[in-house]
């Protein structure tokens, strides 16, 4: 790998050797878990570790359900029940599975602000953020699936109005709502390849993890000042960094635990709260519920979809400029896939040659707006669409899209940043003593300590 | 660094080994829930077992019913089958042993193999058995099918007497006899 | 700056997702006390036998409990009978089950289910329990929720002590007035009279005594497993505590020598 200098595993024995010839696995598990790290990452810096251990933990809850859940919409709901009162701590896995789904997202959201605000997307990062995108897509669309599998009635209808979506698309939507069904409606087929797929995504999602945290082992950390490492000399590197084993393994470890305290407390004390009540009712395809609501993670995107109505001028001047192809449904569609894609091209949308949000006093209030702005359209998309709540909706939904295409471009040109330490090293003693690391005291990061 | 120069190094070590104990109890605690999920589940332990009615079994019929993926025949022997099985010599059965999971150690004399009633009589009248032949598993033929007029394998040709003993063919061991007891005068617990 | 974001994300979550509790909203709903409620709040073992005793011999006429199976009325933590009393239970109130092998009904055994009762289209009641919402709100902001509970049981009391005695005709089929059902009107005549059933231990049979028993049996029938959920719950806090404290000193331990180097001190220690 390249990247920061670093040493490299050096096989030793007969045996080590032997296998390093031939494979060299041993090595690349060292550089992996040896990779130089930053040392002054906050703890922004460990979602990612949250995010591996949802990925395994969700795996393999999920490869233990799906022994006792039958894929058959007479038996699904059954099966599900089965889960929870028959197999041995079945409510347990399930719930676990369950909310487990809730506290990946919760990462993943985390994870990709934290990206927002330090300006981790940016150049030579784009590789790892658009990596990191196509995994947040595929979540979500193992998540939808996995949420139909228990066939409860929010399963069902969910199922209905989200693939709905595809039938929106002009001309060959009808055609790909009925391909991804299976037929004219969600029935047997539907669920059986949604099982299937939500069996093989988070497969595909572990690949693409692997080739996510490649890529930024490739480039380096990012850093809450974004100033990247010194890389001239190992011993310039060094004091930048420390191994990533054992002071960040630790470090994520120990807030990966406080993390599962709050959750198992979620899974023993209130296990349904994140859940929908409809959804302990068998679907039934002939009876829709009052009020369908996607998933909690699934809302603000919900909102989005469901900002941009008839009335919207957008929506207008777009209907009438395509001679009436794309109408609002459509619209609403484009939008949501949208918000994704304009997301996934900040790279290329930020102009500013800053990287770090700590630097940048106008970003830092736009962004905060950014995020005040999600948990509203998270919010609104709960709520039911009228009154009010569509024009919030709009509004939230128009400072998404500005935010990524209009502020993003703008303040690279207008904001005043300000000063950036010149090393990690020199931040990282600001924060923890006030000695501003003496240049030319390298043999300092040599000297021997207690610890070792 | 020697431990000498160290004072802390035994409560560091200490507490690296705590926190690393503690890391391999907690990652055991969750790995078991997970591996004990692939047992038996309660309703297929509540399966293991059966209560089975017998009060319309009448002398010389014979009821077969499903238990634990496998067939059971309760037969309710005649005074002829009971007396042809206990005429049969230890010595002419090519399997000695009564099969009997009530009693492992117990030859295959015919009292050995049949069930004793609530009073604790054992009249040899019911006899309770796994209707799966001992040569390849399939389901003997009954009503005093066969050379021996107990039951007879179709697949491979077994012959089996009136106490379900092998008597002729490729068939190794008797009939098995399952756990089974009266627990009151027209009920067989299976199991 | 970024622990403020961890904390209101976590908040605003909490607040955000229970909006979808809006849904199925109720009209007045009681709030009950539960003996189930909170982390270490039990099933109470006599309440769950009356709570058995009014579905048997009111609800199940028109409700089914398909998802329950008999046995479970001999587990622990729950009704917990012997295995003798469960069959006492079936042969005395001759719970028959369609088998599929005889195409027939029959007695049931206690590894079978409740019976399906679908017969005048009224709704199973294995789940009601959780399937039903007391509290939400306000402003689907999920707090009386995350305060109160998600409120099933509630809901499901409220209802059977909320009818106000009237009734409308429509299209043909007389609707009940109740208040707690949403929309106001309920096609389930009010189930319930004071004396309805006698209890072997005396207590007095009211309307409202009868609706929080069978609202608690309901909630035990949704969720079983639940005190030993809880417990999951708690031993996982507890132990993941502990670990997570000695992982805090590991760490700070670990990055001690690193930060007094930052200092510019030789290191403590």
């Amino acid at each position: 790998m390249g990247g920061i200098p670093h040493d490299h595993y050096e096989p030793n024995s007969r045996g080590e050797k032997w296998l390093h010839r031939r494979l060299p696995i041993v090595g690349l598990m060292y550089d992996t878990l040896m990779i130089p790290t930053p040392k002054n990452l906050n703890w922004m810096w460990i979602w990612g570790i949250v995010l591996v251990f949802c990925l395994v933990m969700q795996i393999a809850t999920g490869v233990l359900l799906v022994m006792h859940y039958t894929p058959h919409v007479d038996m699904a709901f059954a099966s599900v029940e089965h889960i929870m009162r028959n197999v041995n701590g079945g409510w347990a896995i399930r719930y676990i599975h369950q909310n487990g789904a809730s506290l990946f997202f919760i990462a993943v959201y985390l994870h990709i602000f934290r990206g927002l605000y330090y300006g981790s997307y940016k150049a030579p990062r784009e590789v790892t953020w658009i990596i990191g995108m196509l995994i947040y897509v595929l979540m979500m669309g193992t998540a939808f699936m996995g949420y139909v599998l228990p066939w409860g009635q929010m399963s069902f209808w969910g199922a209905t109005v989200i693939t709905g979506l595809f039938g929106a698309i002009p001309f060959i939507g009808e055609g790909i709502q009925t391909w991804l069904l299976g037929g004219p409606a969600v029935d047997n087929a539907t669920l059986n390849r949604f099982l299937s797929l939500h069996y093989l995504l988070p497969f595909l999602i572990l690949g693409l993890v692997i080739v996510h945290v490649w890529a930024f082992h490739t480039t380096g950390n990012n850093n809450p000042t974004g100033v990247e490492v010194r890389r001239t000399s190992k011993a310039e590197a060094e004091k930048d960094t420390l191994p990533f084993w054992p002071y960040f393994v630790i470090k994520d470890l120990f807030a990966l635990v406080v993390i599962l305290v709050a959750f198992f407390a979620v899974v023993g004390f209130m296990p349904n709260f994140l859940g929908h009540p409809d959804n302990y009712i068998e679907a039934n395809p002939l009876a829709t519920p009052a009020h369908i609501v996607p998933e909690w993670y699934f809302l603000p995107f919900y909102a989005i979809l469901r900002a941009f109505d008839q009335e919207v001028w957008v929506v207008i001047a777009a209907n009438f400029l395509t001679g009436g192809i794309v109408d609002a449904k459509f619209f609403g569609v484009v939008a949501m896939f949208g918000a994704i894609v304009v997301m996934a091209l900040a790279p290329w949308l930020d102009t500013s040659s800053v990287r770090s949000g700590r630097y940048r006093p106008m970003f830092k209030m736009w962004f905060w707006v950014f995020i005040v702005n999600f948990f509203v359209l998270m919010w609104v998309g709960a709520r039911p669409a009228e009154g009010i709540y569509p024009y919030i909706a709009l509004i939230g939904s128009t400072y998404w899209f500005a935010y990524f295409l209009v502020i993003l471009p703008l303040l690279g040109v207008i904001e005043k940043p300000l000063p950036q330490p010149s090393t990690i090293e020199e931040d990282f003693n600001d924060h923890y003593g006030g000695d501003h690391g003496t240049p030319g005291s390298g043999s300092a990061a040599k000297a021997p300590t207690p610890a070792e | 660094m020697s431990h000498a120069e160290d004072p802390s190094g035994e409560r560091r070590d200490f507490l690296y080994y705590a926190t690393a104990g503690t890391g391999v109890v907690v990652a055991g605690a969750a790995a078991w829930p997970l591996v004990n999920s692939m047992n038996p589940s309660a309703d297929t332990r509540a399966a293991s077992q059966l209560r089975v009615d017998v009060s319309g079994v009448a002398e010389g019929t014979q009821l077969t019913v499903l238990f634990l993926g496998k067939p059971i025949f309760i037969r309710r022997r005649t005074a002829d089958e009971i007396e042809a099985a206990r005429a049969v010599a230890l010595s002419e059965l090519p399997d000695q042993s009564a099969r009997n999971a009530n009693d492992e150690s117990a030859d295959a004399e015919d009292i050995n193999r049949t069930l004793s009633t609530p009073d604790g009589e054992n009249s040899g009248e019911w006899l309770v058995m796994q209707g799966v032949c001992t040569h390849l598993g399939c389901v003997p033929i009954g009503e005093g099918a066969g050379d021996f007029g107990g039951w007879f394998c179709p697949c491979h040709g077994s012959h089996y007497d009136t106490a379900g003993r092998i008597r002729r063919g490729p068939a190794p061991e008797n009939l098995p006899i399952p756990a089974a007891e009266f627990i009151d005068d027209s009920t067989i617990l299976l199991g | 700056m970024f622990r403020k974001l961890a904390i209101s994300a976590v908040a605003a979550l909490a607040l955000t997702s229970g909006a979808a509790h809006a849904a199925g909203g109720a009209g007045e709903v009681t709030n009950y006390d539960f003996s189930f409620e909170g982390p270490f709040g039990t099933f109470d073992q006599d309440q769950l036998q009356r709570g058995l005793q009014v579905y048997t011999e009111i609800c199940s006429g028109c409700h089914g409990l398909q998802y329950v199976p008999l046995r479970t009325l001999s587990d622990e933590g729950g009704i917990g009978w012997t295995e003798e009393e469960v069959l006492a239970y079936i042969d005395q109130n001759f719970i028959e089950v369609y088998d599929e092998d005889l195409q027939d009904w029959r007695l049931a055994i206690p590894n079978d289910n409740f019976p399906v009762n679908d017969g005048v289209g009224a709704p199973d009641l294995s789940l009601m329990a959780k399937a039903r919402t007391g509290f939400s709100g306000p402003y689907g902001l999920a707090i009386n929720p995350l305060i109160n509970g998600i409120g099933g049981p509630e809901y499901i009391a409220s209802l059977l002590t909320h009818y106000t005695g009237e009734e409308v005709e429509q299209y043909g089929s007389f609707l009940y007035v109740n208040e707690t059902m949403e929309g106001g009107l309920i096609s389930m005549a009010p189930p319930l009279w004071d004396d309805a059933v006698e209890y072997a231990d005396g207590t007095p049979a009211t309307v409202d005594q009868m609706a929080q028993d069978v609202a608690a049996f309901l909630m035990w029938t949704a969720e079983p497993h639940m005190m030993a959920r809880k417990q999951m719950g708690f031993l996982a806090v507890i132990v993941l505590g502990i670990f997570s404290v000695l992982l805090y000193l590991t760490n700070k331990r670990l990055w001690a020598p690193v930060k007094a180097r930052a200092k510019g001190q030789q290191p403590a220690e």
